[in-house]
């Protein structure tokens, strides 16, 4: 695929998905909340001066990129922890609940079993073969031009669409709990994570995930103990008022309309499930660790720490049914069959003022605006590393680009990419956030995670068979997505969407497999001979560690 | 990238001749795809519940209480998942990193 070519993908992606302009509740502005406001104040420059730290200790790309393989697996399991817990998991999910119960307990295993896994499949090898980027994984024994550069457009494009979803929802958050205007709050979060990331690297990345996960697990437990307090600590009087308080009673505690359709459920499964393990921001946190074991070590502590925090924003979600779903104030003209103030996916903000006032609000606002920052601070990274090592310094420098040069490229790529994050974010303001993440999580699993996965395991892949695989995945992944409802009935207009289902993956990612194996089968050129042979001595690094990239030493 | 594997390609002729190796790689490999198969066996069942038999989820748990059978599954799912990836990770560094720091110290002499 041509770097032209694929530009135009990533394009064809973001456009794709500016178009799901669903009728969404723009969130109205607040008088200044000075309590949020302090909180924030104090977060950034508590993160600011780590940054100053970190950027005293970051000289080699290899510090920029990793934190130069220091990160302990604790450290590194919460640092993924705050990666992956992005405010739309706190927001959306206890949204979800709160909105149709039971369903959006099924969507919160959806986005957790992913993690297990990565856990027995991938974790070790990650780190056992990669150094800055899962390119280096894919491209290990195959051509390096040609799979970088199909593996960098594939990050970008995950990237890009994810830092939209963030940045959107950064602006509407802050202008909704801070009381600024929209394309003021997604500049200050643009102009923060540039700071972050050009000074600080990978090693301030890491520290601000550390600190916004720590902060979010305490305040999502905190609301949750609160708000069961409300309940005696019983799931049984919880269950009884949320059933009479919720206008589909007793509905709410199984399966609803939302997945009633069997196809439309797996798609939306196997999509979650895999697409985390596609997820170039999440993969690249793999590297920051010293060896094998540590990597196994942090998504093991990560994998719980998720968990634990998905089964207290279910609890929050279903507190809210009782607590904020039949209190007026929190509807707009006090009508409690209309919207709720400040959007749909403001429940658990709502519940915070609810149980714990407006200094408990002002805490969990400032650790929702922390969270946006570590998780696009991630982001950025994960993309400014795919355009610097694998496009400019392997692909166009062929590996000769000097280390100064790379950093050089590594922040302006950065720069470059929080101005098109903050552009887009003032472009898309009144965009359906929860969904863009279905999309991004569509696109992970269909065109990361098969190439990935594929480079891992089978000794068959061939440059060919990854370049058309995940071309294909690509491809059907995005045109599913402009023929499903949401595009082609809500925004194109037509009476019947071409393809029925909101969620690509069930259809897209077997096809990118199925093309991979095809393509490469039939591969009988001798590259193909050598990528085949190569495998044996990548098994080995990948079993024993043997050859794998050190930890620098400090 | 390419340089480490010129660089070993001796070690890992020797290792891969080595009988524990292929003990390293097939109890790890029998671990790692059967914890797969639990966990994504388990989630796929659940989906499928999900989609055609949604009322076994919606049965009240007891005589008189209102949870449903549903709630415990979702939750042990996302427990129990969790639960394995420590039996893994535990196995992966005590065992499998043992026998692999073996089979690299015979792989120098």
């Amino acid at each position: 695929m041509s770097p032209l070519r694929a530009l135009g993908l990533a394009g064809l992606c973001l456009l794709s998905t500016s178009a799901f302009a669903a009728p969404v509740i723009v969130a109205e502005k607040q008088p200044l909340n000075l309590h949020a406001i302090g909180m924030f104040f104090v977060f950034v420059l508590g993160t600011l001066a780590i940054t100053l730290w970190a950027s005293r200790q970051t000289r080699s790309t290899a510090d920029f990129y990793t934190a130069g393989g220091g990160i302990s697996g604790f450290q590194n399991g919460l640092a993924i922890a705050g990666d992956y817990m992005s405010a739309a998991t706190l927001l959306g999910l206890s949204s979800l609940i709160f909105a149709k119960g039971y369903d959006g307990f099924i969507y919160t295993v959806a986005f957790f079993v992913g993690w297990p896994l990565i856990t027995f499949l991938m974790a070790e090898r990650l780190r056992n073969l990669g150094r800055f980027t899962f390119a280096d994984i894919v491209s290990y024994r195959l051509d390096q031009t040609r799979i970088r550069t199909f593996a960098a457009f594939g990050s970008l494009t995950v990237v890009c669409c994810y830092l939209v979803v963030q940045m959107v929802g950064a602006g509407q958050l802050i202008k909704l709990l801070f009381g600024l205007d929209y394309p003021v709050a997604v500049v200050v979060v643009g102009a923060l994570m540039l700071v972050y990331v050009i000074f600080g690297g990978m090693l301030a990345t890491t520290w601000v995930q550390i600190i916004k996960a720590v902060l979010l697990l305490a305040g999502g437990t905190t609301l949750a103990l609160l708000a069961m307090a409300q309940f005696g600590f019983s799931y049984e009087a919880l269950a009884a008022r949320a059933i009479d308080s919720h206008a589909i009673g007793k509905a709410i505690m199984g399966p609803g309309s939302m997945l009633a359709d069997p196809l439309n459920a797996a798609s939306m499964s196997l999509g979650l499930a895999f697409g985390i393990a596609g997820l170039p921001h999440i993969l690249m946190r793999f590297f920051t660790v010293p060896n094998a074991k540590e990597a196994r070590k942090s998504v093991f502590y990560a994998t719980g720490f998720i968990g634990f925090f998905f089964l207290v924003v279910i609890t929050l979600g279903f507190s809210a049914i009782v607590i904020v779903g039949t209190d007026p104030q929190y509807f707009v003209g006090g009508d409690l069959r209309g919207a709720l103030i400040g959007g749909g996916n403001m429940v658990a903000m709502h519940l915070a003022k609810a149980v714990g006032g407006n200094l408990f609000l002002g805490f969990l606002s400032a650790t929702a605006f922390a969270t946006i920052l570590a998780v696009v601070s991630g982001l950025a990274l994960a993309g400014a590393s795919a355009i610097s090592h694998d496009l400019y310094a392997t692909v166009f420098k062929k590996g000769q680009a000097s280390e100064k040069d790379e950093m050089r490229v590594t922040r302006i790529a950065t720069i470059g990419l929080g101005l098109v994050a903050i552009g887009l974010g003032i472009l898309f303001e009144k965009q359906n956030v929860a969904f863009l993440v279905g999309l991004t999580f569509g696109v992970a699993a269909s065109t990361n995670f098969p190439v990935l996965i594929m480079a891992m395991y089978w000794k068959g892949l061939t440059t060919r068979g990854a370049l058309w695989g995940g071309c294909a995945g690509l491809v059907s992944a995005l045109l599913l997505v402009i023929l499903s409802p949401a595009v082609w009935v809500t925004v194109l207009g037509n009476a019947k969407a071409i393809f029925p289902y909101d969620h690509p993956a069930l259809f897209s990612m077997p096809l990118a497999f199925l093309v991979i194996v095809v393509v490469s089968k039939l591969d009988r050129s001798a590259r193909a001979e050598q990528e085949r042979a190569a495998f044996d001595d990548q098994f080995v690094r990948a079993q024993t560690g043997l050859g794998a990239a050190a930890a620098s030493a400090h | 990238m390419n340089q480490p594997i010129s660089l070993h390609t001796q070690s890992y002729d020797q290792i891969r001749n080595n009988p524990k190796f292929h003990q390293l790689v097939q109890s790890r490999s029998r671990l790692a795809w059967s914890l797969s198969a639990t966990v994504f066996g388990a989630y796929s069942l659940f989906m499928l519940t999900v989609a055609f038999a949604p009322q076994w989820l919606h049965q009240p748990l007891g005589e008189d209480t209102l949870l449903t059978v549903g709630l415990p599954v979702g939750a042990a799912i996302i427990v129990f998942s969790w639960l394995l990836t420590g039996w893994y990770v535990r196995s992966a560094n005590t065992r499998f990193d043992a026998l692999s720091a073996q089979i690299l110290k015979e792989s120098q002499q």
